[in-house]
């Protein structure tokens, strides 16, 4: 690709700035998610966010519009993917089971080829984890899925500023190793308990201590991780697949309070009733046959309509597990849990708000509504089509994938250079970008 | 899709199943029957009897006789032939106990029969029939330079022998890095050794034919009898193919330049950057089971494409598609899926259903009995209640031999 070398230089030494002109959406069908389908509908953005969403003949433009033609197209959120392994980042090693004080801030690659490949699949923001081979494997980061150069530019933030994110943890036979791995369901558990019951032990002398230093006790970066478990600032993802160990979950959380969304969760359908009752998120997979391991033996596609049956279709999402399955392969999901059963509203909201709430980001992202972030994607029809494809990608008002552009077009489609990461704009030497 | 067509094959299903065992005469009737090797019939019939297709035509032409079982779908195709898989032989818990798909003692096995490994009553078997696959090319696993020989088996029969087609179909081989052996005094750990041991094997089992061949009818003369070696002599005379799973151009070259010195019949799997040696593909007449469109683009998929299976098809080389093989989750896919993701990408409908059927049928060689709605051919069926390829489509029957082994809503 061609670039114009001040122009390189320019969005180099920038962050990517948001148009300042409101931009308007026109004619196309709408998915707000949070609202009925407007067939002939608007959608205007400006400064990166969301201005006004509503049908064509009763939406003012505002002065200055700019309008973009849709007709024919389909507008709906970006999608929300709260369980993602793009980036190539390890979280905790192999020196011990519990690792909170490990940050996946500190291990992903930002250029990594599969968070353009989750881009050309329509995912906007992502809960990038480290693995199950942990019954606790560090702090998970929450990413809203830009074109930029660092990991700190793709975070979303705490009201106090620091990178979003959960607490990663898991249970079943993934965490179960030599020790000082745990070796039973047993173990798994009373390691998990012990090491809740020494982060209430550290908040209680931090609150002890009150603003008088001295008495503080020692910094503890593992119990400070935990302890934002405990306040609910970091919701705990919990890789779960057998129905004990989802109830064990349940009972652990219930336990010591913490804030939990299952993940995975192959034997939902076995337990919807317990998970219903405890009003637990589930982000469900779907794959394509079940077992592979032992845990995953009677995975089912019906898990999300047992729930909505049940009247907790807000409890229902989706993840790709990326690598498991693939970004570009996300909206697929929802569908086949629609070829299970389970209603397309839900299929949808599956796909955006639902996972934007167990993100904590439901006020920002899922859906389009006036003052929510700009992230939306462009298709050319029904999302749940296999024929259907993601044309355009917007994050924060910027658009960051469009399938007419040969170099987009390769990571939506694969080809030579694919798998490769993403590289830079090599200022100066030239007008060819160099990747 | 039509609500009522689908409650009707879903009640008939439920009939049908309690004594499905046998084969029956059967009347099936489709909006839209897809012959594969023929126009599309609408509002067609095809009709069976002994587990053979007797006829088949629109339904104002063709009256089924009084009393037949039947069973009605929007969507009548001819049953799936998924070209390559380990099904059966890779199973679904992924335990142990039950993966046959690759013994690790040497390199160069093909010794090793699928037909002695392969579990007809594997869960991931019914699994796939419920999609609409009633024939399935398994075998060894791409994961040694010759890890075994493969098998053609019907995906029904409670014993490898019920569920046989061809118990010997090819000789598995691969390239690359699931070939390749890692640490000190391990072989092969180059492509170049790679390909150095194929080809002693090759001239060792070329010898052993040499020396048979000179011997004669004299017994006394002849070599001692050689499992490894004859297994070679099979594809050295060409009795089976040699299938070479190889995914970066180098190694797509290096299978075909093999070929040419031994002269054995290549087949080639997976072919993950066919699209950069296409011309030297279509020189060498050589057909390709595609890798799944969904396969992760890791390793040597790092290049791969969507659009692969639609530039062999512009470049009139004969194709197939395979589920493949799958270490994790999920354990295996689904022919049907992966051909939806091409046919979605540059494909169409109508050349991916013919890489499931018809095309798949001709690349492994059983085009007489399966892949297409003719007469004379095997009662092999899916049904669907819309546009297979439709992610929210359902496979409402499967139908083999004439038998009814699936009815209900996949």
């Amino acid at each position: 690709m061609k670039l114009v070398p001040w122009l390189c230089v320019f969005a180099w030494a920038l962050p990517v700035l948001a148009q300042d002109r409101p931009l308007a959406f026109v004619g196309a069908r709408i998915l707000p998610i949070a609202a009925p389908a407007i067939d002939d509908g608007v959608l205007v953005i400006e400064k990166g966010r969301i201005v006004a969403v509503g049908a064509r003949a009763s939406t003012v433009l505002p002065a200055n519009t700019e309008r973009v033609d849709v007709v024919g197209k389909t507008l709906m959120p970006g999608l929300v993917d709260t369980h993602s392994h793009v980036g190539g980042g390890w979280g905790a090693d192999a020196s011990a089971p519990i690792q909170p004080s490990v940050r996946m801030l500190d291990a992903v690659d930002c250029r990594d080829s599969g968070l353009q490949r989750a881009q050309a699949g329509g995912i906007t923001t992502l809960n990038v984890m480290s693995g199950s081979g942990h019954l606790l494997s560090g702090q998970t980061i929450y990413l809203k899925n830009r074109d930029v150069g660092t990991i700190e530019e793709l975070c979303y933030r705490f009201a106090d500023g620091s990178p979003m994110g959960g607490m990663k943890m898991a249970n079943g036979t993934n965490s179960q190793q030599e020790p000082p791995f745990p070796g039973t369901r047993g173990k798994s558990a009373a390691l998990v308990r012990e090491a809740f019951v020494a982060a209430e032990e550290y908040r209680r002398k931090l609150a002890a201590a009150g603003d008088d230093a001295s008495k503080r006790p020692p910094r503890d970066l593992a119990n400070e991780a935990l302890v934002e478990v405990l306040e609910g600032k970091r919701i705990v993802h919990h890789h779960t697949h057998r129905h004990d160990d989802v109830l064990t979950v349940l009972r652990l959380a219930k336990e010591f309070g913490f804030r939990v969304v299952l993940h995975h969760v192959s034997d939902a359908w076995k337990v919807a009733d317990e998970i219903v009752a405890a009003k637990a998120s589930c982000s469900l997979i779907v794959v394509d046959t079940p077992g592979g391991k032992l845990e995953a033996m009677d995975v089912d596609a019906r898990s999300a309509s047992e729930l909505e049956k049940r009247g907790a279709r807000e409890l229902v999402a989706f993840h790709t597990d990326d690598w498991i399955t693939d970004g570009r392969l996300f909206l697929r999901m929802a569908a086949l849990a629609v070829r299970a059963g389970l209603s397309r509203e839900t299929a949808l909201a599956g796909l955006t708000l639902n996972p934007a709430r167990m993100l904590d980001l439901g006020d920002r992202v899922g859906s389009l509504e006036r003052g929510k972030d700009a992230d939306f994607i462009v298709l050319d029809g029904d999302p749940l089509s296999v024929y259907t494809r993601v044309e355009q990608t917007w994050v924060a008002g910027e658009k960051v994938f469009d399938y007419a552009n040969p170099q987009d077009r390769l990571w939506a489609e694969g080809g030579w250079g694919a798998g490769q990461a993403r590289g830079g704009a090599l200022c100066c030497l030239g007008e060819e970008e160099v990747r | 899709m039509s609500a009522l067509i689908c409650l009707g094959a879903r009640a008939c299903g439920v009939f049908v199943l309690a004594a499905s065992v046998i084969a029956q005469d059967l009347a099936v009737f489709g909006k839209r029957v897809h012959t594969v090797s023929g126009a599309v019939i609408e509002n067609g019939v095809v009709l069976v009897k002994g587990g053979k297709i007797v006829a088949l035509g629109p339904m104002t032409e063709l009256e089924p006789p009084i009393g037949m079982r039947t069973l009605t779908a929007d969507v009548v195709t001819p049953g799936l032939i998924d070209a390559h898989c380990v099904i059966g032989l890779a199973g679904y818990l992924n335990q142990p106990q039950d993966q046959d798909q690759h013994d690790p003692a040497a390199p160069i096995q093909p010794e090793l029969r699928a037909l002695d490994a392969y579990n007809a009553r594997e869960r991931l078997i019914e699994w796939v029939r419920e999609f609409g696959v009633t024939t399935i090319h398994t075998g060894h696993a791409p994961l040694a330079l010759i890890s075994g020989d493969t098998l053609i088996a019907k995906t029904r029969g409670d014993t490898v022998d019920e569920a046989v087609l061809v118990p010997r179909a090819m000789v598995a081989a691969t390239l690359g890095s699931d070939s390749r052996a890692e640490g000190k005094g391990k072989s092969p750990g180059t492509a170049g050794k790679q390909l150095a041991l194929l080809r002693e094997a090759l001239i060792g089992a070329d010898e052993h034919r040499r020396t048979l061949a000179a011997a004669g009818d004299d017994a006394t003369k002849r070599p001692d009898r050689d499992l490894r070696k004859e297994a070679l002599v099979d594809v050295l005379e060409g009795r089976v193919p040699l299938l070479v799973t190889a995914h970066r151009h180098q190694d797509i070259s290096s299978a075909l330049r093999l070929a040419r010195e031994f002269g054995f019949k290549l087949v080639l799997d997976g072919a993950a950057e066919a699209y950069v040696v296409l011309d030297e593909l279509s020189a060498a007449h050589v057909p390709v089971i595609a890798h799944p469109p969904m396969a992760r683009f890791v390793e040597d998929l790092q290049n791969a494409s969507r659009t692969t299976p639609k530039q062999l098809f512009d470049a009139k080389i004969p194709f197939a598609f395979q589920s493949g093989y799958e270490s994790y989750v999920p354990k295996t896919r689904v022919v049907l899926y992966e051909a939806a993701i091409a046919a979605a990408h540059g494909l169409g409908r109508d050349a991916a259903l013919r890489a499931i059927t018809l095309d798949a049928a001709r690349v492994l060689g059983i085009d007489a009995r399966v892949g297409s709605l003719e007469v004379g051919k095997d009662a092999d069926f899916a049904l669907y209640d819309g546009d297979p390829f439709e992610y929210t489509t359902h496979c409402v029957a499967t139908v083999i031999d004439g038998v009814v082994v699936f009815a209900g809503l996949r």
